[in-house]
């Protein structure tokens, strides 16, 4: 399998608080990479330096996707080089519809038919000309950014804890929909790659992760299947899978 | 000749000419004596014969110039009524004149002449009386409903004038309509004045949804002094857009709600640029019971511009009513400036529910940031952003004319990075 992501001794701080320690990482085309950690471990630091977010200061390292070097490219480059993120708290914008987004987004990339399709999956067809997370409950806001992630086509999908604030229903949805996205449902097409951060490991239910991580202290610790690994991390917790590790 | 009381058009005058030199409230003053030129134009026969400069600028306030779905059309450039037509579909149904005309034919004028606007607020509502240059009057017969709107355009073309209408509407019992005014130059280096008076009057169960647009440039003045009285079951909404700059502007409509039901909407967009004097604002007053009111204020400031952004609620009744005036400010640049101003009163009025909700801040960084993440440039996420910020759903708009101001905001916006 070829390579899609590389990050070599990454150094990332915010507001000059070291948060990420020299993270090496790698995945491959039609990997999925599923991350654990206790809350401040710097999962979400990773994602959304991936992502580009310049609050995220790169110290030092390099980050390569696609063979590119992207370490210094801004956030829509690397969105239209086919990195696409799912926001654990995706801010509200009030003014811009998520029908008005879908459009700027799907652009010639999407069919309007598929869009429909889509959007009647999700449920979200009555939230169309509503202001973007305006008042959305956590699984509307959850729906709306796979939607808006099924327009966009990224390669790459960063998942910041796609379960929390859903429903036991909705998650089915979310998984599902996650599973569409990244094409698993289908055997033949190309698949898509993803990193999922994840707590609850309740997503794992649905989506099947290649490789498991555990962060802590702004590195990975461990690494292995990812099941193994949130079996492990219920009956010891994180630091006792550390000492498993030994 | 005036066809009304002549003590009443005596004591008006009077009053004029106390309040020649009374500066405004707000607003710089401004030194009329400058702009005392005089210009008279001729009829036209269709508003397409107009000059192209007058169609270009007309056509930007959202009057269409070939009336197809119009219910009728006035015209004034400088100081001449140029145009005057009502479709022939609606005939019987209103009526479109000048005021000085109206004043002339109807002795019952009296009874809206400088009825709700003060003669002697300031030195512009004296002006206006004291050399007016007409206006429109607009009267929809009792029970009539119009398709379309009826369109007027005020355009000034001529340096160093000051335009000086009286502009006065009657929905009678029953009636709706809806207004379209676009007031605009011709000539955008264009130095002079508008003062427009209007007077407003929606009778029992009547509905006037009235939406102006102002289209002004760098070197010129505006003040207009709004009145309205809602009766009874009646509903009035105002839409306001000014997306180009103007030397000075000051405005502060008053809506008074005097019979019971009744309520009145403002909506209001402004985008401050180069170094626009902006003070707009406006005023519900509740005089009955079960009376509404809202007001919504959209404002961003650009370059060097200052937005002073008000608006009051007054509970005057002492039965139940209910208002609330939302008022949010965006500020693009660290030399202009926005003050908002919103102002509760209840006197005496202890079953009056009033609200207002007021911000200013920049945009925000993580809304761009998402729009970014979804493959935008910070440019566009930016514009995409005012754009939806500026774009209030303004009920009773013509589709084309929402396009056309979401366009021109679009526009704008992007001009503005």
């Amino acid at each position: 399998m070829q390579e899609m992501l590389r990050i070599e001794d990454l150094w990332v701080s915010v507001d000059e608080i070291e948060i990420l320690r020299g993270v090496n990482f790698s995945m491959n085309y039609g990997d999925v990479q599923v991350l654990f950690g206790p809350n401040g471990a710097g999962k979400t630091s990773l994602i959304m330096t991936l992502m580009g977010f310049p609050k995220y200061r790169v110290v030092q390292g390099k980050i390569y996707f696609k063979g590119q070097d992207i370490t210094d490219k801004d956030v829509y480059e690397r969105a239209r080089l086919g990195i696409g993120v799912s926001f654990q708290r995706p801010p509200t914008v009030r003014g811009v519809t998520l029908r008005k987004l879908i459009d700027i987004i799907s652009d010639d990339r999407t069919s309007k038919e598929k869009v429909f399709e889509f959007t009647e999956k999700l449920n979200l067809s009555g939230h169309l000309d509503r202001n973007l997370n305006d008042g959305f409950s956590g699984g509307e806001m959850k729906r709306s950014e796979l939607l808006q992630l099924m327009v966009q086509k990224p390669d790459l999908v960063l998942f910041d804890e796609p379960e929390s604030g859903v429903d036991i229903e909705n998650i089915a949805l979310v998984g599902e929909s996650i599973n569409k996205l990244l094409g698993k449902d289908r055997v033949k097409e190309p698949k898509r790659s993803a990193i999922i951060i994840t707590h609850t490991g309740y997503i794992l239910d649905y989506v099947n992760g290649d490789r498991g991580s555990i962060f802590i202290d702004g590195n990975i610790k461990c690494q292995g299947n990812p099941k193994d690994i949130l079996s492990e991390i219920k009956r010891s917790g994180y630091r006792g899978c550390l000492v498993c590790q030994q | 000749m005036s066809t009304i009381n002549k003590t009443y058009l005596s004591d008006i005058r009077e009053k004029a000419e106390g309040a020649k030199g009374k500066k405004a409230a707000c607003g710089p003053d401004i030194d009329l004596l400058r702009y005392s030129q005089h210009i008279e134009r001729g009829k036209v026969e269709s508003l397409e014969s107009l000059s192209h400069q007058a169609k270009e600028a007309a056509l930007m306030t959202g009057i269409d110039i070939k009336e197809e779905a119009r219910s009728g059309s006035y015209m004034q450039v400088d100081h001449s009524v140029v145009y005057e037509r009502i479709n022939k579909m609606h005939e019987g149904k209103l009526e479109i004149m000048s005021t000085t005309d109206a004043l002339i034919k109807y002795d019952w004028m009296e009874d809206y002449y400088w009825k709700v606007v003060s003669v002697d607020q300031d030195k512009y509502t004296a002006q206006s009386e004291l050399k007016m240059t007409h206006g429109y009057f607009i009267r929809v017969f009792p029970h009539q409903k119009l398709e379309y709107p009826v369109q007027a355009c005020l355009l000034v073309a001529e340096n160093y004038i000051s335009q000086n209408v009286h502009n006065i509407i009657i929905v009678e019992e029953g009636a709706e309509l809806q207004v379209i005014t676009g007031c605009t130059l011709s000539k955008s280096d264009a130095e002079g004045i508008h003062i427009g008076v209007s007077e407003f009057f929606v009778k029992k169960g009547g509905k006037l949804s009235f939406t102006m647009i102002h289209n002004w440039a760098d070197n010129f003045h505006v003040r207009p002094r709004t009145g309205v009285i809602v009766e009874e079951d009646g509903m009035f909404v105002s839409n306001y857009v000014l997306l180009k700059p103007v030397k000075s502007i000051q405005a502060f409509p008053v809506a008074y709600l005097k019979g019971p039901r009744a309520s009145a909407k403002f909506n209001t967009v402004v985008y401050g640029l180069k170094d626009s004097y902006i003070d707009l604002g406006s005023k519900i007053i509740f005089e009955a019971e079960d009376t509404r009111g809202e007001s919504i204020a959209r404002t961003i400031a650009a370059d060097e511009s200052v937005i002073y952004s008000r608006g009051d609620l007054i509970a005057k009744t002492k039965d139940y009513c209910i208002a609330h005036l939302d008022c949010r400010g965006i500020l693009f640049s660290k030399k202009g400036g926005i003050y908002a101003i919103p102002q509760l009163v209840s006197d005496g009025s202890s079953k009056a529910e009033l609200s207002h909700e007021a911000s200013i801040g920049p945009i925000a960084e993580e809304q761009v940031e998402y729009l970014m993440s979804r493959g935008i440039s910070r440019d566009d996420a930016v514009s995409v952003i005012t754009s939806g910020f500026l774009n209030l759903d303004i009920p009773y708009l013509p589709a084309f004319l929402d396009r056309n101001i979401k366009e021109v905001i679009q526009a704008t916006a992007k001009e503005a990075l």
